[in-house]
């Protein structure tokens, strides 16, 4: 292979990088840079998106690979071993002067590394744990890195990345394991969740010792988090929400991203080529949501699904879907109800029910005041009773659905 | 009237000692006017004689200082006077900032809001050139906010690039960090900023790679990133072609795919059969035996799609097996098809039925099964790429059209379907069995036999 100049290598191992939706810089102990010596770098609750690409991600990390050889043919993936693409390999120190030199223009937060499997798992995992260490022992770099671990890796090295990282990540790739048999027929989903399993127990172990000694290494301190496929495999949303549920509480994930299936070049035969709706995966994420932030649970939103097609409505959120279907529950009066039944009403976010219950303190609210609060009065009014407003009721309307979801459907620019 | 004159656009200690004395007063909002700079400018004002505040007459909430410290950042000249109508309102009723549906109290946390993304896009949009000076490398950034934040904002870089020397250069104000200090300097221009970074061509080349044309997202880009800051962004030159270029690179990795498969279509077809048998995406695995999936060479021309399968083949596990399947060999043999060089599969694949006694009865599959099957067909069709997809009564009808239709408007025609190849709808050879009458149903034989040689016609 010629030697390829850094760009060349930048635009092939970044080109194989994206396809993780995973970019969050955020959850993470805070460090800064004091002046004198060489540390860089500073990190503080909230992540920050330096750039946004035209496919609406943010681009906060240097999100690259080692290198995109790899032994593994797993379908879905770019780099599989039977792909066509070009392959490149970038050496740890060209990986670390590419991160201090954006890193110093304000362009990143820090480095996302993953890679492809060359030699064996171990070798691998070495090469991104030395990666690592230059960058904060060398460098003294106080930037994010967030690194994936590969499957199979010893576990003292996944250890060791823990120890470097801020969070650490491998991912389940397919929903069910019927799924992962089929497309990535060398992982095997025991072996992933095994992997979680050890990194869930080292930020545990540590941060326990944490609190006893002030001097003890912090793990991970972002915490884990892992990706799924969406639909690549036969998982209807109903079984990917009971499953993403299955992981926060099994393994303490931080996140579970989720990633529409995308057309690669050099598809393999067994892919679908078509890729499902951006939407879908956008309502997956709304569903995440109500589970993390709106106290539902798993089993709640899953009621959410159509029963017969076990899908989330493409053309209405899956709050207001819920809604929907129990409209018994509603309306809820704005001045009584509970924190909880308040963040059931369609339209309502946290910050508007955490203004309602303050201002409710104080006095008994209309609906002007709600509409204050609220991006859209309209499609919050049926759902709620104010001191001068009380709908008719829900159940009796039968127009309920048209009056309340959006009127404009969403294109699909490229339904293929 | 009186004139307070605040030493800057983000004086905030100014404007709280004023507003602690005024307010002790009592003076009403409407006899101040707020400006800046040492002379008053409101040429009808008198100097304003400020009593020396006593703190202990004046307590508000610490929620308000909190508001106050980021509102007074904000650039509406009115900022003052709005804070300073909400402190005296605070003095009657210290709840009030509780109330959030206030309308004084919303607007100014909206205000609030509108700069704190501003110090956060400021953190996030900033982009330094080096350049090199006699002390070595240097990181300048020209930068343009909306509200006054540069000097709130300092601390951040200074904690970030605590070891490098750099600059800020805003319209209002210069901030400069020597690795040790923090300096200020009056607002500069575009000019007196780097032109460019070899760098940049770097970090284009990882923007324009990490893009994925295939998910064009342009209006989540601009909510995050609105045109304002693109122009002192480097990266942003590039989405004009990246946004034009990207519905062109996915159809052409799309056709690519379709053109050459990589691997080996015949054992991707048997992974999938094996996918399918474990399937409960409706509930019509519970009762039924098994998946009875499609059948037929992977190489196969024409797909034929019925509606789901029977009681034998629920049994048998293989798709037109029964009785139907029987009456669909005759009329293929009578329509000059070669029967094993076809692929068969079903709408739905598993048999839905009702029990009778000990017999189960065929019932048929509603919109929701349809369409939870829809998955399987759908995976069927990108491995096999049939040029013609004939489907057999209405059920299948719904599957390859995506829509109820009435067979006898749509038979006999090809139709083009929106994922490539052709489609043909014509009746379910269960129908035939149904008839009573024996002429009648003769004649419907020759009809379905004749839309059989058309599809296959047509499909060539």
């Amino acid at each position: 292979m010629a030697q390829l100049d850094l760009r060349a290598k930048l635009a092939i191992l970044a080109d194989a990088a994206k396809y993780d939706a995973s970019c969050a810089s955020s959850g993470t102990a805070k460090r800064k840079s004091a002046p004198g010596g060489k540390g860089l770098g500073s990190t503080e609750g909230m992540g920050i998106c330096h750039a946004y690409a035209p496919d609406g991600r943010c681009i906060s990390l240097l999100k690259i690979l080692l290198t995109n050889s790899c032994v593994f043919d797993c379908h879905y993936c770019i780099n599989r071993k039977s792909s066509n693409v070009r392959r490149a390999r970038f050496t740890p120190e060209e990986i670390v002067d590419l991160t201090l030199n954006f890193y110093k223009r304000n362009y990143i937060e820090g480095l996302f590394l993953s890679s492809g499997i060359i030699a064996t798992p171990d070798y691998t995992m070495e090469q991104i744990v030395r990666v690592a260490r230059l960058l904060r022992e060398e460098h003294d770099f106080r930037g994010y890195i967030h690194l994936k671990t590969i499957p199979d890796a010893d576990p003292e090295l996944v250890h060791q990345a823990g120890l470097y990282a801020d969070r650490v990540s491998i991912n389940v790739e397919l929903p069910t394991v019927a799924g992962l048999t089929r497309l990535a027929p060398e992982k095997s989903a025991p072996r992933i969740e095994g992997a979680m399993r050890d990194v869930k127990s080292s930020i545990e172990d540590l941060r326990d010792a944490k609190k006893r000694f002030k001097s003890a290494p912090r793990f991970a301190p972002a915490g884990q988090s892992t990706q799924m496929i969406v639909g690549a495999d036969a998982a209807t949303d109903g079984d990917i929400i009971r499953r993403a549920a299955g992981l926060y509480g099994s393994f303490g994930l931080r996140r579970v991203y989720y990633s529409a299936f995308s057309p690669i070049p050099d598809a393999s035969a067994v892919l679908p080529l078509q890729r499902p709706p951006l939407m879908r995966e956008h309502r997956l994420y709304q569903s995440d949501w109500l589970m993390r932030f709106y106290e539902y649970q798993p089993g709640e939103v899953a009621q959410a699904t159509d029963p017969a097609t076990g899908m989330l409505p493409l053309d209405i959120d899956p709050k207001l879907a819920w809604a929907l279907r129990f409209r018994e529950r509603f309306p809820v009066d704005v001045n009584r109800a509970s924190r909880e039944a308040l963040l059931r009403v369609p339209g309502l976010g946290v910050k508007a029910v955490d203004a309602i219950l303050a201002t409710r303190r104080w006095r008994r609210l209309r609906l002007a005041d709600v509409a204050r609060l609220t991006v859209s009065i309209a499609k919050v009014r049926p759902f709620l009773i104010a001191e001068d407003w009380r709908p008719v009721a829900l159940a009796e309307k039968a127009d309920l659905r048209s009056l309340v979801a959006p009127r404009r459907e969403q294109l699909e620019l490229f339904a293929a | 009237m009186r004139v307070i004159a605040l030493s800057a656009e983000d004086d905030f200690e100014g404007w709280r000692d004023a507003a602690r004395a005024l307010a002790s007063a009592r003076v009403p909002p409407s006899e101040i006017v707020w400006q800046m700079g040492e002379h008053p400018a409101d040429l009808f004002g008198d100097e304003a004689v400020l009593e020396p505040a006593t703190p202990a007459a004046l307590r508000v909430p610490r929620a308000f200082l909190d508001l106050a410290q980021s509102v007074i950042l904000h650039s509406d000249p009115q900022r003052f006077a709005l804070l300073y109508t909400l402190l005296a309102g605070l003095i009657e009723a210290p709840k009030r900032i509780e109330d959030r549906a206030d309308p004084l109290v919303r607007r100014l946390e909206e205000m609030a809001k509108q700069v704190r993304r501003d110090i956060h896009k400021m953190r996030a949009f900033v982009r330094f050139r080096e350049i090199a000076d006699d002390a070595g490398p240097r990181f300048v950034a020209w930068f343009e906010p909306e509200h006054h934040i540069v000097r709130a904002n300092a601390r951040f870089f200074m904690d970030r690039f605590a070891n490098m020397r750099w600059s800020i250069l805003t319209p209002e104000l210069s901030i400069h960090w020597d690795g040790e200090t923090l300096s200020e300097a009056p607002g500069a221009s575009r000019a007196d900023a780097p032109s460019g970074d070899a760098i940049e061509d770097v970090w284009k080349t990882y923007y324009a790679s990490t893009f994925n044309p295939a998910r064009l997202k342009t209006n989540a880009m601009l909510k995050e990133m609105p045109r304002r800051y693109w122009k002192n962004m480097p990266e942003t030159a590039l989405i004009g072609e990246l946004v034009a270029g990207a519905r062109q690179r996915e159809i052409a990795m799309v056709q690519t795919a379709r053109e050459s498969l990589g691997g080996n279509i015949a054992g991707a077809w048997e992974r999938l059969r094996d996918e399918a048998m474990g399937c409960t995406r409706c509930h019509l695995y519970k009762h039924a035996a098994q998946t009875v999936f499609g059948e037929g060479p992977v190489d196969a021309r024409m797909m034929f799609v019925g509606e789901q399968p029977g009681d034998q083949e629920d049994l048998s596990g293989q798709p037109f097996v029964g009785p139907a399947g029987q009456m669909f060999d005759r009329a293929m043999a009578d329509a000059g098809i070669d029967r094993a060089a076809v692929y068969v599969t079903n709408a739905v694949k598993h048999f839905k039925f009702e029990q009778r006694g000990k017999r189960r009865i065929h019932a048929r599959p509603d919109a929701g099964e349809i369409s939870a099957c829809r998955w399987w067909y759908a995976q069927e069709r990108l491995l096999l790429r049939p040029e013609m997809t004939v489907a057999l009564g209405a059920t299948a009808a719904r599957q390859i059209l995506g829509k109820t239709v009435t067979i006898s408007a749509m038979r006999g025609r090809a139709i083009d379907l929106p994922e490539g190849g052709v489609g043909w709808v014509t009746i379910h050879p269960s129908f035939l069995l149904r008839l009573p009458d024996k002429a009648r149903a003769e004649e419907e034989y020759a009809l379905f036999v004749e839309d059989l040689k058309g599809a296959a016609r047509a499909g060539k």
